[in-house]
């Protein structure tokens, strides 16, 4: 028994437990448009800790994610200005950008041999930089209807949940690619390996620097779907990233990703992503001040991490 | 050592917690007299050239500038607070443009922008002065307390004009702006309670708290209310963003079946908030905005009953006008400089909705006539 | 942070450039060069000059105690929120009264050491991860902050104000204050026994605490000292504000900007190598970007693209030499 114990993830626990109070309070949530609604509104964050927890279990930190998710808002709305014809050479534009973001970020670390705090720090100022520059501060088209039905089309009269929202099913495909990735591919093992031991990974004939590039590249891109996730539902607006980084890290955390390096699961950081927002919306409908939100997330992650650590002592 | 872990923070939140009361106190944004003022400037026709309400004003007097005579042509210094958010982008296109417009009579324009800190802002407000390249300083300042040594300092050296906020001083040779808050919270609850239907339902969304600006426009609007009866089910703060929006809307309808009319304290996320009624499948509400292009396409596209209070993005073109007045030794508007604060109506939606334009564009620019019109501000 | 520690390898020695050497000639050279090709000469001249080390104050201060913390190999993210907290409290107990000063002082020190052994102790004897515990303890200190001030609260007496506006001739007693503090940090660096601790644990804290160093102890003490410089930094914004808001750390980036310029200044992410006048010469070099900014006239947004590249660039430029692998 307390081997099963031991390998329940406690985010999903502390997670249920929230989505139970607030059930209690707005019994709305409990059924399944409800749920559906949540799960929706979660995505976004959902997607963001899954790339990131690459960068976290390779050793690093990416904190630009944020500035990307503006980016592709905002450069989604000039690329495609209302025009449908535009969204999906639009999009294959934005893909290409952050492949190029993640890319830039991995090789200053890997080549530059920058800690990834600071390089994403500066590649955090640059993209914003751009996106004000591209946009002159105030985006300049409406993001078209196909373009924002990633994140806002729902299916109606779906059997058993009522609705389904298509950001789910985005949410799903990039968890089934994220869990293949790191759980059951060569590469995913490596990913491990660098962060456990950098050094040792090396002479063992791992390839570092590719391997660091592609986790930066595959949370940039993590970015910028959720990035078009975050347009589709809310529609255009100049700081839609703000913060994003760190609440992807602290989803990840809470998962139980370490952040030296070198442990953390996929499903943890689902898992971190709906308590962090199902605490959120706990807080809203507590009627809690935003201020306190604040308070109540880092008082979580305090408790998650150190919880985390003493686990790890006790079991060694 | 264990037991002072838990001590420490116990004090410092009951510190905290102690204090909240006075601070509440702290800063008055729920002035009587300030709303009666704000009601009689409302109600006062505009003095001055017909269709340019960035030149006109409501009462004030002249003050007599000619110990500021200079030959031209003339070197203005503008800080500014910042581009941080869409309303200043277009204010500031506005007042380059408006720069253009004179350009016979300014040899040069140099913008100091302080990302949003006051310290910084203090230093560039201290480095202009100290430059010697300024015959004349225009001032946003980022809060009003914070900034007023540094624009005491530079009005002992130069002219200085102060527009948007104000600082905690009569010395700049004038301060520009437009009705303001309380005018805002005024023209927005009249509305509504002029449209509501008995015992109807309102939200109100308001961005954050502590903004001078913005807590002026909700008291007044929440004096209105209470005056009336009006049922408010919440004020809850979206932080400006849309995602967050929506979510409160939705949380709402949930709880109370319907919501009849949204009140907003700024309209950048107002068409979040009416799409919010659309995905629930509910009818739309009776809704104040903004004048942004996006707010206005949706109210005129859905038939919607609404209107656009607006903190007009023209007043940016007042200071660079009144700066070369002063130069010159023309008189001008002083110490304080109301401008008109127009609403938009249903019946002016068409003057002013133009899908060519970018979605956060404010409509009540008074940059039609501007050059470089519509391109600069991002149209087609 | 110092993942590469446990058991440290002895990596070569490689020379670390001079970097405070070549971050001051750099950034003074930029800033002579930019006043004279706009034609600006007079911000060369005393009070120009002046208007430039002002710029340094307010950073420089919070800048100096994350050297200490960087030093020992963690990092602390809450400085930004305890300087508001540190203004708030200072100008709400003043209330504009002369005679509350120096308890308000006393007070707001009183309150950044307790956050600082908090947070040291998080990381020392709690083993949280330093990014999360300092992350953490200060979205606490900004949640309760701004639930309980949405403004400006109170006021600074004229007298307090001086320590912002104050000068001794044409130098301010802030900037004065800011090269002491840094003498001071300097010489608990190079002169003590804690200073020699702290490079130890920060080196390699398993060998350091093998060696009977207190390492708790010694992670506590940087963390306490990094805090008492937020407090202080908050204290100098509320005199020059002349009033405390929650929003003041925040909008400032503390915590950001002084890792950045931590590591600009050549101080080890990792720990155990660097000091506090590489420091300073970051500082100086913000100090003299924002200046220079001004002067060539460019507006808001490239700024920000350039202030990116200038923060990877001058780190890069001398891990790039490294034969360590980064992270």
């Amino acid at each position: 028994m307390a081997h099963v114990a031991r390998r329940i993830n406690v985010a999903l626990v502390v997670f249920l437990l929230f989505y139970l109070v607030i059930g209690l309070l707005q019994p709305n949530y409990l059924e399944p448009a409800g749920a559906m609604n949540f799960l929706r509104r979660a995505a976004p964050l959902a997607i963001l800790a899954a790339g990131q927890l690459f960068v976290l279990i390779s050793g690093g930190f990416d904190l630009s994610v944020g500035s990307l998710v503006t980016l592709t808002v905002v450069g989604g709305s000039m690329l495609t200005a209302n025009d449908p014809g535009n969204t999906w050479w639009a999009i294959a534009a934005l893909y290409a950008t952050g492949l190029c973001v993640g890319f830039i970020n991995g090789a200053v670390v890997a080549y530059l041999r920058t800690p990834s705090i600071i390089a994403t720090l500066g590649t955090l100022l640059s993209v914003n930089g751009v996106a004000m520059m591209w946009s002159g501060g105030s985006p300049r088209g409406y993001l078209p209807e196909n373009f924002r039905m990633f994140g806002r089309l729902v299916f109606h009269d779906v059997p058993v949940v009522k609705i389904f929202p298509a950001a789910i099913l985005v949410f799903a495909v990039v968890w089934a690619l994220a869990q293949w990735g790191l759980h059951g591919t060569v590469f995913g093992r490596r990913v491990f390996a660098v962060g456990d031991n950098a050094r040792a990974a090396q002479l063992a004939g791992v390839q570092v620097a590719s391997v660091r590039i592609a986790v930066f590249v595959i949370s940039a891109l993590a970015a910028v779907t959720a990035g078009i996730l975050l347009g589709g539902f809310g529609g255009v607006s100049v700081d839609v990233g703000v913060g994003l980084e760190l609440q992807a890290i602290a989803a990840c955390v809470v998962g139980g990703a370490q952040l030296m390096g070198g442990r953390g699961t996929l499903v943890g950081a689902v898992a971190g992503a709906l308590t962090l927002t199902a605490l959120f919306t706990l807080l809203t409908l507590l009627g809690w001040p935003q201020p306190l939100k604040e308070t109540a997330q880092g008082v979580i992650l305090i408790i998650a991490v150190a919880f985390g650590a003493w686990r790890r002592r006790r079991t060694g | 050592m264990r037991l002072f872990k838990w001590i420490a923070p116990a004090v410092s939140g009951t510190a905290l917690a102690i204090a909240a009361p006075y601070a509440a106190s702290a800063q008055n944004f729920d002035d009587p007299r300030e709303f009666q003022a704000a009601r009689d400037l409302l109600k006062m026709t505009p003095s001055g050239p017909e269709g340019k309400p960035w030149e006109q004003n409501l009462g004030g007097k002249e003050v007599d500038t000619s110990k500021y005579k200079k030959p031209g042509p003339y070197r203005i210094c503008f800080s500014n607070a910042g581009v941080d958010n869409p309303w200043r982008v277009v204010g500031w296109i506005n007042m380059q443009a408006q720069v253009d417009v004179l350009k016979d009579d300014i040899k040069s324009f140099k913008a100091a922008d302080a990302q949003g800190k006051d310290d910084k802002q203090i230093s560039d407000i201290n480095a202009f002065v100290q430059s010697g390249d300024c015959d004349a300083l225009i001032v946003s300042p980022n809060t009003t307390a914070a900034l007023t040594p540094a624009v005491e300092a530079a009005c002992k050296k130069l002219p200085v004009i102060v527009f948007d906020r104000g600082v905690l001083t009569t010395c700049p040779v004038t301060f520009v702006n437009p009705v303001g808050g309380y005018g805002w919270g005024i023209q927005t609850a009249d509305f509504i309670v002029s449209k509501l239907p008995k015992g109807g339902k309102v939200l109100a969304l308001r961005i954050l708290p502590g903004v001078d600006v913005l807590e002026t426009r909700w008291s007044a609007a929440n004096r209105i209310f209470k005056e009336n009866g009006v049922n408010v089910v919440g004020a809850e703060f979206t932080g400006g963003d849309n995602a967050k929006t929506k979510q409160i809307v939705e949380d709402y309808i949930n709880k109370n079946g319907r919501i009849d009319a949204v009140w907003m304290d700024a309209g950048a996320t107002a068409v979040a908030a009416l799409e919010a009624f659309e995905d629930s499948g509910q009818p739309y509400p009776i809704i104040t905005g903004e004048d942004q292009e996006d707010f206005l396409k949706k109210w005129k596209e859905k038939g919607l009953t609404a209107m656009a209070p607006t903190y007009p993005t023209y007043q940016w073109r007042a200071p660079v006008i009144a700066a070369v007045k002063v130069l010159k030794g023309e008189p001008v508007i002083g110490p304080t400089w109301k401008l008109p604060q127009p609403v938009i109506t249903q019946g002016d939606l068409d003057k002013y909705v133009d899908d060519k334009m970018p979605p956060l564009h404010y409509a009540m620019c008074g940059c039609k006539d501007l050059p470089g019109y519509p391109q600069r501000w991002g149209g087609k | 942070m110092s993942s590469a520690n446990v058991i440290a390898p002895s990596f070569p020695r490689r020379r670390v450039p001079a970097a405070p050497l070549l971050l001051l000639l750099g950034s003074v050279a930029l800033y002579i060069g930019v006043a004279f090709s706009t034609g600006q000469t007079r911000m060369l001249e005393v009070e120009g000059v002046v208007g430039l080390l002002q710029r340094m104050v307010a950073l420089g201060i919070v800048a100096i105690g994350q050297t200490f913390v960087i030093l020992a190999g963690s990092i602390d993210l809450s400085v930004a929120n305890l300087i508001s907290v540190a203004a708030v409290l200072a100008s709400f107990i003043m209330q504009g009264r002369p005679e509350m000063m120096l308890v308000a002082v006393v007070a707001v020190l009183a309150v950044s050491a307790v956050v600082g052994f908090i947070n040291g102790a998080l990381v020392s004897r709690l083993q949280v991860s330093p990014f999360i515990a300092t992350l953490g303890s200060g979205l606490i200190l900004q949640g309760l902050l701004s639930a309980s001030f949405t403004n400006f609260a109170g006021s600074v007496p004229i007298e307090f104000q001086a320590v912002a506006y104050g000068a001794l001739g044409p130098l301010p007693y802030s900037v004065i204050g800011l090269f002491l503090l840094a003498i001071l940090a300097s010489i608990l660096l190079r002169a003590t026994k804690f200073g020699a601790h702290l490079f130890a644990v920060g080196g390699n804290a398993e060998g350091a605490r093998l060696a009977g160093i207190r390492t708790d102890l010694v992670i506590i003490g940087a963390h306490v000292l990094c805090s008492l410089t937020a407090g202080v930094s908050g204290l100098y914004l509320a005199s020059r504000l002349r009033s405390g808001a929650p929003w003041v750390g925040r909008d400032g980036v503390y915590d950001l900007e002084s890792i950045a310029v931590v590591v600009i200044g050549g101080t080890l992410l990792a720990g155990g190598r660097g000091g506090v006048w590489g420091t300073l010469a970051g500082v100086l070099l913000f100090a003299v970007l924002d200046a220079s900014f001004n002067m060539l006239d460019v507006s808001a947004y490239p700024k920000l693209v350039l202030r990116g590249g200038i923060v990877i660039a001058a780190v890069a430029i001398y891990t790039f030499r490294s034969r360590e692998l980064a992270a």
